[in-house]
């Protein structure tokens, strides 16, 4: 009896040792668990957020408001306002009649057209096909709103360069000589602006001196022939450099401002101006006009836009700046919902590039996808689970069954490329034929996760209503698929959510091809070109403009909320299969 | 003593026999699970089998319909008539058997479906109703009989695995009897149940007796001498000893009978 005590605390204190240890590995494990939870929560949110930051831009747009004067004679050349006559209209000439009525005082041919980037051409057809759905419009004046260049859109988001205002006091005079304005403020009004470039002229000059100064003492360390020729660069160099200094120092009074340096814009009287030469006074400075000025008395209020980007290292000029900055003051520039991004099909224009052909085709091609790989992989999964006897046979097609998941997908690419385009002749890049290829590509996945639903259920289930008579197929059909349901479910939309998302297989079969249009929803829509969201991705992340930048971000996300559609609806069909018990 | 060791016509005398078992063989793949049973169920009572775990119940049960069939790599040999009909019969549907041969598991498994549902689905897969009223009789009346009627009239809509263990347990037996079977087997049915829910089954089982051939699996000994009339014991897949079940609790023939009866092994 003491001995058995005395055992027991013996076991006690055992346990007791042991339990600590258990106690701190259930801990670790705990907070290891705890950690990889919140260091993919962390990634997954710094992948969401770096996308939702550049993407979100992409959702508006600037656009511009145009009063245009269809003029009959311009627009409809054979004057009898049919379809065929609007056609053969100018109305790219339109459009340009409507700029220059905002910019009377741009005459030269070449500041004409850089007026005209600020749209694209593309907005000609635009604004034609508007007249061809009405006519009346033939010989009004019409507000015809269109978006700004993609360029210029980037720049009003604050994205294309560094720009800052700076405040001013003091009145300013304005002595105006043809397209030159001799500028003088009552107060040191440029003092702050001068300093600036001062600066920069001669951090510029320090640059130059040191580069110098290194290759002479490369020259020195060195000696030989390359001496000599770097001393000569030095010299370059320094030369260079001097001129910097003297421009800085100023010593006529007078720095000379240039496409190096950041541009000074001042706006005044409704006008805006260049500034070329600053006094070393900070009070007068020189400038070319670029928007013209309604009074050119004495103004109170007048500011400074300082273009931080000198302008040989960017693409928009000073003057398409002042002018959209014009055009913004004038009310003709404003900032709006990104309408084209969901009504237009791809473009080769940023600002006219939407992703309605690449959402269609998605739709088209998943809508393929799902007809032929679920009622296939299903079937096929239900007849092996439940019907096939197990032989060599149906062993060999599992261990396939397994291998196929594991393919990678170009090569069902390649297949489709090869054995429907190559031998079967079915349409290039069209919905169809991206169907068959990605329902390829997920009748595994999809067999595999019905298998596994099937087999889930519980064989009691099976007994039971074998048990009372049910034949293989009631069974099947009655008790077991309906328990599977959820699970067959949800495998499914994985399955085609993953075909949702890939891009490689559908470019073997030329999916790539730049298509303006979006595909019709219609047994048509299957067999002509089309692309999908994932490859429009990959399209638009390939392309030059900056403007597809954050527009590459914005299909992510549209793809990223059409695949949460897609799992929402998983768990909402589970959910509904499975409140029944 | 090996196979029959009873005097055949002592039990099949004054009843009619509802089954004849002749040199039944089961294997599963190499395992030669069951050897040479041969036996007479006869019908209306209670057959029981007992033996020690493993020993071939289960599988000597699933014999009679056909269920052996559902086990991959199962084979069975020898013969068994039932009612002038080879059961191992490859022409026999055991779909049609099945209806007549009903079984309740080890373990209660309603479908999940509703209480009404999981009665009704055998009657209505082999058409026994002719309209919902009917369907709803024999509803009822199945439920009465499996003594769950007054319990669940009210909720027949409520799923099926919402009810107790033992109401679930019931719950399968009407589910069975709905489809008025011959016979019906049961695999160690209160093996999950406690005492009250198996004094319950107990009786249930001794009023269904009256119309069905009931043949029981059970490791209870207590069971089996409560509701049976004949006892078979099994052991290593032989058919030991059967004969009435006072006779295999007071008198057994073989050691091994005795041994077992007595608690000694098993
Ligand atoms: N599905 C099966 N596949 C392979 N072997 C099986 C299978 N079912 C039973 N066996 C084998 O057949 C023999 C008898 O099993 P059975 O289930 O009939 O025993 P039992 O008497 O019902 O035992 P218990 O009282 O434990 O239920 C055992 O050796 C078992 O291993
Ligand atoms: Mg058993």
């Amino acid at each position: 009896m003491t001995d058995h005590t005395a055992n027991t605390r013996d076991i006690h204190a055992v346990v007791q040792a042991r339990l600590e240890s258990r106690y701190r590995a259930e801990t670790r494990f705990r907070s290891y668990g705890i950690g990889a939870v919140l260091i993919s929560f962390l990634i997954l949110l710094t992948l969401l957020g770096s996308i939702i930051a550049q993407g979100m831009p992409a959702f508006t747009a600037h656009e511009l408001t145009l009063e245009v004067e269809l003029d009959r004679e311009l627009i409809d050349p054979l004057g009898d306002e049919s379809e065929n006559s609007l056609r053969q209209g100018s109305f790219s000439r339109v459009l340009q009649n409507a700029m220059r009525e905002q910019f009377p005082e741009v005459r030269d041919r070449r500041e004409l057209r850089s007026l005209f980037q600020l749209y694209t051409p593309l907005n000609a057809p635009r604004l034609m096909n508007e007249v061809i759905e009405d006519r009346g419009l033939i010989g009004q004046r019409y507000r015809f709103r269109m978006p700004i260049s993609d360029e210029m859109d980037l720049y009003l988001k604050g994205m294309l360069i560094d720009e800052s205002r700076v405040s001013v006091i003091g009145a300013l005079d304005i002595t105006l000589s043809g397209d030159v304005a001799e500028l003088r403020a009552s107060e040191p009004a440029f003092d702050g602006v001068l300093a600036d470039i001062r600066a920069v002229l001669q951090s510029e000059a320090d640059g130059l001196a040191a580069r110098a100064q290194g290759l002479q003492l490369q020259a020195d360390r060195e000696g030989g022939q390359d001496a000599d020729a770097n001393r000569q660069r030095a010299d370059v160099l320094l030369a260079r450099s001097e001129a910097y200094r003297t421009r800085a120092a100023a010593p006529d009074g007078l720095v000379v401002l240039d496409d190096t340096l950041p541009s000074l814009i001042v706006e005044a009287g409704g006008g805006a101006m260049r500034v070329t030469t600053l006094s070393a006074d900070g009070r007068s400075a020189t400038a070319d006009i670029i928007v013209s000025l309604e009074t050119s008395d004495r103004i109170e209020n007048w500011a400074i836009q300082v273009l931080e980007t000198p302008a040989d290292r960017r693409r928009a000029s000073d003057q398409q700046i002042a002018w959209t900055r014009a055009l913004e003051a004038r009310g003709a520039v404003t900032q709006g919902f990104n309408g084209y991004l969901f009504s237009n099909a791809d473009s080769r224009e940023p600002e006219l590039a939407g992703v309605r052909g690449a959402f269609l085709g998605s739709v088209l091609t998943m809508l393929i996808t799902m007809l032929l790989s679920v009622p296939i992989g299903v079937a096929t999964a239900i007849y092996l689970e439940e019907f096939a006897r197990k032989n060599t046979f149906t062993d060999l097609i599992e261990v396939n069954i397994n291998n196929l998941a594991a393919v990678p997908s170009i090569i069902y690419g390649l297949l489709g490329l090869a054995v429907f385009i190559n031998v079967f002749g079915m349409p290039r890049s069209s919905p169809l034929l991206a169907g068959v290829v990605l329902s390829l590509m997920t009748l595994p996945t999809m067999i595999i996760a019905t298998r596994a639903a099937l087999k889930a259920v519980p064989p009691s289930i099976r007994d039971a209503a074998l048990g009372i008579g049910a034949s293989k197929t009631q069974t099947v059909f009655h008790h077991v698929l309906p328990l599977a349901a959820p699970g067959i479910l949800t495998g499914s939309i994985i399955g085609l959510a993953r075909a949702l998302g890939e891009t490689a297989p559908l470019l073997m079969i030329g999916m790539v091809a730049f298509i303006a249009d979006a595909p019709s929803l219609s047994p048509e829509g299957l067999t002509e070109p089309a692309t999908t969201m994932s490859v429009q991705i990959y399209l638009w992340y390939d392309a030059a403009e900056r403007a597809f930048e954050s527009r590459t971000a914005a299909a992510i996300m549209i793809l990223l909320v059409m695949m949460i559609g897609f799992n929402a609806l998983a768990i909402f069909l589970r959910r509904k299969f499975d409140r029944k018990w | 003593m090996k196979g029959v060791p009873l005097d055949q016509d002592a039990i099949t005398a004054d009843t009619d026999t509802k089954i004849k078992a002749r040199n039944v063989n089961v294997y599963y793949d190499d395992n030669h699970a069951l050897v040479n049973v041969s036996l007479d169920i006869p019908d209306r009572s209670v057959t029981a089998f007992i033996g020690p775990s493993g020993c071939g119940k289960s599988t000597f049960l699933r014999c009679l319909n056909r269920m052996n069939d559902t086990i991959e790599g199962a084979r069975v040999d020898g013969s068994l008539i039932m009612e002038g009909e080879e059961i191992n019969d490859p022409h026999l549907d055991p779909v049609v058997l099945r209806a007549r041969v009903g079984m309740v598991f080890q373990k209660p498994n309603p479908f999940p479906k509703s209480i009404f549902d999981n009665v009704a689905y055998g009657p209505r897969i082999h058409g026994l109703a002719q309209s919902a009223e009917e369907l709803e009789a024999i509803v009822e009346q199945s439920l009465r009989k499996a003594g769950l009627w007054d319990e669940v009239a009210d909720r027949l809509q409520d799923p099926g695995t919402s009810l107790s263990g033992g109401q679930q347990q019931r719950l399968v037996i009407a589910r069975a009897i709905a489809v008025n079977p011959e016979v019906i087997l049961m695999d160690e049915p209160c093996s999950a149940l406690d005492p009250i829910a198996t004094a319950r089954i107990e009786e249930l089982i001794d009023e269904l007796r009256e119309n069905y051939t009931i043949i029981i699996v059970t490791h209870s000994m207590q069971q089996a001498a409560r509701v049976s009339q004949q006892t078979a014991f099994f052991h290593l897949g032989e058919l030991v000893e059967y004969g009435p079940t006072e006779n295999i609790f007071t008198n057994p023939q073989d050691q091994r009978t005795q041994d077992y009866v007595m608690g000694r092994f098993g």
